[in-house]
């Protein structure tokens, strides 16, 4: 749906780094940021425009945890599973997510709703457990603030 | 705004100074973990009443002040009244606060956090005795995001007397006088490093400030990349002066948006201002620093690693040597340092390289920034003169841990670090020390645990950890990590038999011996410290241990 | 000069020398697994570890320069004992299939499992289900059986700069594969060095020696076969003689003895393609009728490479087809009709250095100029080993035949076909006589020759400057191309008349369907083996081949005549790729 916008948009990115040496993974955030992913036609055209191999640009995108080569849900729920949320409890909600959203790690709810991953530290261990909720870092959460977290993500798309 | 000269950088620093001395303010923590504690309604609302009312005083948005544990943190100084830190403010008790404090003078004794003295630098509120604050000289004092604050308290003064005073050869015998080693793991001598650049051929040199902070549950660099971006900044300007260097890059982690933000903005106002491009401060020495970002992988702080992923590439460690210094970024010689490495250049600058020496202990000089988290109750940043204690840190500063439960053990350097058992915490903390104790310095992580932690569980999560961020280069750490989790999944469910413990020790031998990198080389470390002190815990769930 | 120990015995060696390359020296082997002479080292397997006094961690041997005055040792019962479970650990993410496997017996991992006496596993069994890969119809790459050594990302990204493979994901789960495609899909030009660098058995030509069998169990078939140049050199490696023995007349032999219907040489096309090719550059040259530089063409990867990523070049390419293609369509046309035959009931089996060949074969409708398909299979130097041994020959006894005529004569210039330069110097010594009309005794152009990988010189034939230029190993080709296309673009005159080029190092004696374990000294071994040849005939001149000049006399009528045309000569395409 968005391929007609991905041109221009690209060319932007493409214009910004292309002179400066080694910026693929600068130019990559800049499209994960606006897409969500990194959808194959924009690394195609990013090939073509950076004069930078697909198979370079695969190699990047498959090693660094950051990029997705497919598109994420409309709610990103990342678990910290740092060491500091790790021992004050992350796997116990990471398990009670898994089990409100049915899915694992790493994977999207079938109707696109809620992506669930775990992230290890965002550096705010000193306020352990903490769960990003669509870029919003939240600090000490509960097993029990999981069900109010998910109703707020729900209400806020019917309300969009 | 006047040309930047070394006189108007002491200009601007005295009309801050008296601007500040004048000003009645109310700072509030907005760092991330501010922020996730819920700052910015606090700001909001405090803003609103400020306003509202048209009181005299100025809301300071300021970085982390190091007592995590009790963000949101705010603290009021008013002409007539004690200035006074407040601990887990809401957006209701900020505006009592405001009525009781700003308004009518009086101090919320009820909401004032307990045990905080001025120490170090004398206005830094600190919730201990030991603490001696270098790196973190100005978070939490200052607004990060106006280059004025900084300047206000010293920052450039190194910059300027490395300029004007001491040429690149003085700044490497201060740094040596110093005996500063590098902050990021390895204890490297910083003033070694930078002989090293200088004296490699070629003029086109590379500085990188490693800015990965990889270790999860250590958060060191993005407290200071947020609450004082500008003594990062200055540290790799006189890095790159003594070297040679008229290039530099900040390899952040993606995964610390503020921290980026906070940094591209320092540099921002820092070219504006003339400190950075060409002919810093009227001399000529010219010099740009840029942002690139990490993208979720812990080996691209391996410094081969880290120059791949700057150049575009996987971020797979190669074999050194050649070394960064001979052969580094797009081949050129290259020098890397860590974020706290960085933020202790300027002071040593002004100050001097005895005065810095004068902390520390006899081979780790200078003072150590502690991230003090897990089970702990002032979980937190510390920076403390080396030599002070586990204990002290652990017990004395933070407060040792929560509930009723006893401190079992502390753990150390991260996934490539060790635990260290309750009983050893009166080691003095050096580089030295802790090695010998089968875990490292490392970057500042310290994980408090209590006795309801079991070690199988925490040498499982960092071989976890290890399985997953291994770049998968090597055979040795490739499969050996992957072979160690499996075989501690094992032992942890009670499958497991004696045998299975000298299979798991000639692995840890094998990855420790064979594997490319750091993080294979040491990722043992985790599996090896909790079998030296808790090998019951292993005994208990293997069925025909011998006694 | 560094002096230091390795197990006590001094070694001086220069500055620079890895601790590896010095412990040859002294005839001490430490054991490596990801480490090829060609290339750079990757580091990957930690096998070639030793241990250097007074420093704590192991050091790799394949990449460590030996310092001055290192105490080293190579082996002691640690050192096995890590190297031991390093195999170890990567064995319990392999898949037991040697005995199905195309590297059984020949296999770099396989040995180290068996000289290191490994008899049980003891880490647990994390064999992943990866798909196979074998949609290029010429490669079958097994993940599975991938040890991650990295060498054929580096032979396919750095030496061949095509990049179709790569490593995807990381930890334990990286994994070798094109860009998120099938082979097929992406920009591989099927030269077949990553198979031919591989270790191990994870990338293999596709087997097609049952096509074979088949045939010559089909008495209604007459089944020709033909020899590249660069096979004859080779293949004894497989049958213990050192490499670059000329066993052509052994060969000759074993194919005969196989069932071969026809015993036919490929160097009798390769002396009509000099006559083609030679003629095409005089048009070009003397009579300015089409486009310089003209480049040679008979490497199919270099073609498949042309078409997908310089498209706007094919003019410069020769049209002239490859030598086996010219043979396999004179069988199936002009020896056909001399000897009564029926073409379709005709078969001819290529056996090739080249994995590209494969894919050559079925390459567009001019591969079938006789109406038929001019080449029905084309096996690599390997795949004819093999057979050989399933045929129960004992070859290195055979006594040498003769080939069959009247596809079989060749001359000095066709057997040097084989080795990078082998084609511009047979080209010269026919483009100088025919520009000249005379006999000339210049027949040696050493400056064609060797392992450098751009080679460059001027000719002077009857006073006329010819620039020319050999190239070999992809990225070293795309270098001379660079400097075309700027001429081109600057309007200058081009840098050369004529380029020979060749996408294997060393050009088809290190072709990628060659005998395993190459490395420049294999494969100048094998280009001597070529050159001794061409120097002990008589015969050294293309044109001066007796069965070429009456192919022309009784068929074919003149080089570039309409006949030729039609069959000898091909066209190309651009393809569109990813970019790569
Ligand atoms: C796997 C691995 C991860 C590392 N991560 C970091 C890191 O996140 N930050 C850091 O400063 N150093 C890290 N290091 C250490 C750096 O490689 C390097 O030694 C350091 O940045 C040098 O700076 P220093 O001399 O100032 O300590 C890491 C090393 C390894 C092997
Ligand atoms: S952000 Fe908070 S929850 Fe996440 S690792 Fe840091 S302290 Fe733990
Ligand atoms: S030790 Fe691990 S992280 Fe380092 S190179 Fe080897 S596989 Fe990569
Ligand atoms: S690759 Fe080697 S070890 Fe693996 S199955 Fe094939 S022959 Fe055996
Ligand atoms: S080597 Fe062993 S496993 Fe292999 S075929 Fe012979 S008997 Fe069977
Ligand atoms: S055949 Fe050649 S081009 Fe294709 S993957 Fe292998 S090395 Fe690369
Ligand atoms: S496919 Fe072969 S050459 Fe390529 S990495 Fe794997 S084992 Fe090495
Ligand atoms: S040398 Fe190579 S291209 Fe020429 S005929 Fe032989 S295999 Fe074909
Ligand atoms: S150089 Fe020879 S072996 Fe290699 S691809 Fe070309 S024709 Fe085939
Ligand atoms: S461990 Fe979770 S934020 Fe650091
Ligand atoms: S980040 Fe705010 S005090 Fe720690
Ligand atoms: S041969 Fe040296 S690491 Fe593989």
């Amino acid at each position: 749906m968005a391929d007609a916008v991905m041109v221009p948009d690209i060319s932007r990115t493409v214009q910004k780094w292309r002179s400066k040496p080694g910026s693929l993974i600068m130019a990559l955030h800049e499209i994960q940021n606006r897409y969500g992913y990194v959808p194959r036609n924009v690394s195609l055209q990013l090939a073509q425009l950076m004069n930078v191999p697909l198979a370079r640009i695969y190699e990047v995108i498959t090693f660094y945890n950051y990029f997705r080569l497919e598109p994420p849900g409309k709610h990103n729920l990342s678990v910290c599973m740092g060491t500091a949320c790790y021992l004050k409890g992350a796997p116990a909600l990471l398990d009670t997510l898994k089990n409100e959203l049915h899915v694992e790690e790493g994977e999207t709810t079938p109707d696109g709703e809620f992506h669930l991953e775990s992230v290890r530290c965002v550096g705010c261990c000193g306020l352990a457990p903490v769960v990003v909720a669509n870029g919003e870092t939240l600090a000490k959460v509960g097993v029990n603030a999981i069900g109010g977290l998910l109703a707020r993500c729900r209400n806020e798309q019917k309300e969009d | 705004m006047a040309k930047m000269t070394f006189e108007e950088l002491d200009r601007v620093r005295e009309e801050q100074r008296e601007r500040t001395a004048k000003t009645s303010w109310i700072r509030i923590g907005t760092s991330t973990c501010g922020v996730a504690a819920g700052a910015e309604a606090v700001v909001r609302a405090v803003s609103d009443e400020v306003r509202r009312r048209d009181l005299p005083v100025e809301v300071q948005r300021v970085g982390c002040l190091g007592l995590c544990y009790a963000e949101p943190l705010m603290e009021v100084n008013v002409a007539g009244a004690p200035r006074t830190l407040y601990g887990e403010v809401g957006v209701e008790t900020a505006l009592r606060i405001v009525e009781e404090h700003v308004v009518n003078g009086r101090p919320v004794a009820g909401l004032a956090m307990p045990g905080v003295e001025s120490l170090g630098v004398p206005d830094v509120p600190s919730n201990g005795t030991k603490q001696v604050r270098i790196v973190l000289r100005n978070c939490g004092m200052l607004d990060p995001t106006k280059i004025e604050d900084a300047i206000g308290r010293d920052a450039y003064q190194g910059l300027k007397r490395a300029l004007s005073e001491l040429g690149p050869e003085g700044v490497i015998a201060e740094m040596k006088a110093s005996g500063l080693r590098g902050r990021g793991g390895a204890g490297y001598p910083t003033w070694l490093k930078w002989k090293f650049l200088r004296e490699a051929p070629g003029t086109e040199k590379y500085m990188i400030c490693n800015a990965d902070e990889g270790d999860p549950g250590a958060y060191m660099d993005r407290g200071v990349l947020e609450g004082d971006p500008h003594a990062v900044i200055e540290g790799m300007l006189i890095a790159c002066f003594a070297t040679g260097c008229s290039t530099g890059y900040f390899y952040i982690r993606a995964e610390y948006p503020l921290a980026i933000d906070r940094i591209e903005g320092a540099l921002r106002q820092a070219r504006r201002m003339g400190l950075l491009g060409k002919n810093i401060m009227g001399t000529d020495f010219c010099c740009d620093l840029e942002v690139r970002l990490g993208a979720g992988a812990f080996v691209c702080g391996e410094e081969t690693a880290l120059m791949h992923s700057i150049e575009g590439r996987r971020g797979t460690p190669r074999p050194r040597p050649p070394f960064p210094a001979q052969h580094g970024l797009w081949g050129k010689p290259t020098n890397i340092n860590n974020v706290e490495t960085f933020a202790n250049i300027g002071p040593i600058m002004a100050r001097g390289g005895a005065w810095f020496g004068g902390y520390g202990t006899e081979t780790s000089r200078g003072t150590k920034v502690f991230a003090v988290t897990g089970k702990v109750r002032h979980s937190g940043l510390v920076e403390i003169p080396m030599g002070t204690t586990l204990r002290e840190v652990v017990v004395d500063i933070c407060g040792g841990v929560a509930g009723n439960h006893r401190i079992k053990a502390v753990q150390t350097g991260g996934p490539s670090g060790g635990v260290i058992p309750a009983p050893l915490l009166d080691t003095p903390i050096s580089y030295e020390t802790l090695q010998a104790l089968g875990s490292i310095m490392g970057s500042g992580g310290m994980i408090v645990m209590d006795e309801t932690d079991s070690m199988i569980d925490i040498a499982l999560f960092y071989t976890g950890f290890c399985v997953e961020e291994s770049c998968g280069k090597c055979a040795p750490c490739r499969l050996g990590g992957k072979q160690m989790h499996l075989l501690l999944e094992k032992i942890r469910s009670g499958k497991a038999s004696w045998s299975d413990i000298g299979t798991m020790r000639r692995l840890c031998t094998t990855m420790q011996k064979a594997s490319l990198c750091g993080l294979g080389q040491t990722a043992p470390n985790p599996v090896l410290s909790t079998l030296r002190y808790f090998e019951d815990e292993y005994r208990a769930v293997i069925v025909g241990a011998p006694a | 000069m560094t002096s230091a120990t390795i197990n006590g015995i001094a070694v001086e060696v220069p500055e620079g020398t890895t601790i590896l390359e010095a412990a040859r020296s002294l005839q001490i082997e430490i054991p490596t697994l990801c480490k090829h002479p060609d290339l750079d080292p990757t580091a990957a397997c930690g096998l070639c570890i030793v241990k250097a006094k007074g420093i704590n961690r192991m050091l790799r041997a394949c990449c460590t320069p030996l310092e001055k005055d290192m105490q080293i040792t190579t082996h002691d019962p640690e050192l096995v004992e890590v190297r031991r479970s390093v195999v170890e650990l990567i064995l319990s993410k392999h898949p037991n299939q040697c005995l199905t496997c195309g590297r059984n017996r020949n296999c770099e991992l396989q040995t180290l499992a068996s000289d290191f006496g490994i008899r049980q596993v003891e880490f647990a069994d994390i064999v992943p289900d990866y798909d196979l890969y074998d949609d290029t119809s010429v490669l079958t790459i097994d993940p599975r059986k991938c040890i991650g050594c990295g060498r054929c990302v580096e032979v396919c990204q750095n030496i061949q700069n095509v990049h179709a493979l790569c490593f995807l994901n990381r930890g334990y789960d990286t994994r070798i594969a094109a860009a998120g495609v099938n082979l097929g899909e992406s920009p591989c030009v099927k030269c077949g060095q990553c198979s031919a660098h591989c270790p191990t058995g994870a990338i293999v030509e596709l087997d097609e020696t049952a096509i074979v069998w088949d045939y010559l169990k089909d008495s209604s078939l007459l089944t020709t076969v033909q020899i590249a140049p660069a096979v004859r050199v080779a293949i004894g490696e497989a049958f213990g003689l050192p490499p670059g023995t000329n066993v052509t007349g052994k060969l000759y032999a074993a194919l005969r003895r196989m069932g071969f219907d026809r015993v036919f040489d490929t160097n009798f096309g390769a002396d009509v393609t000099i006559l083609e090719e030679g003629s095409e550059f005089i048009e070009r040259f003397l009579h300015r009728k089409g486009e310089l530089p003209l480049i040679t063409s008979c490497c199919p990867a270099w073609v498949d490479f042309m078409e997908k990523f310089y498209g706007d070049m094919i003019d410069h390419f020769s049209t002239t087809k490859s030598p086996h293609e010219i043979v396999g369509v004179l069988a199936k046309t002009y020896y056909a009709k001399r000897e009564g035959l029926d073409p379709a009931r005709m078969r001819v089996v290529s056996i090739m250095p080249c994995t590209a060949k494969k894919w050559e074969i079925k390459r567009g409708a001019s591969m079938s100029a006789s109406g038929y398909q001019d080449v029905d299979v084309s096996l690599t130097t390997r795949e004819l080993a093999r057979m050989i041994k399933q045929a129960g020959i004992d070859f290195r006894n055979l006594p040498d035949e003769p080939c069959d005529r009247i596809l079989g004569e060749y001359s000095g210039a066709g057997t040097i076909f084989g080795a990078t330069g082998g084609v511009m110097e047979a080209a010269l010594r026919t483009a100088q006589d025919l520009l000249t009309g005379q006999s000339l005794d210049k027949i040696d152009f050493e400056a064609m020759r060797g392992m450098k990988g751009v080679k460059e010189g001027t000719v002077v034939i009857a006073g006329k400057e010819v620039r020319v230029a050999v190239a070999h190993g992809l990225s070293h080709v795309e270098s001379v191309l660079r400097r075309v296309q700027e001429a081109k673009e600057k309007g200058e005159d081009p840098p050369y008349h004529f380029i020979e080029v060749m996408a294997c190092p060393g050009g088809c004696v290190g072709g990628g369907g060659q005998l395993y374990g190459v490395t420049d000294e294999v494969r100048r071994a094998r280009a001597r083996g070529l050159y001794s040849e061409d120097e002990a005939m008589t015969l050294r001149k293309s044109h001066e081949n007796p069965e070429v000049k009456r192919l022309y006399a009784e068929f074919l009528e003149k080089p570039l005549g309409q006949k030729s045309h039609s069959l000898l000569h091909t066209q190309y395409q651009a393809r569109l790729t990813y970019a790569r």
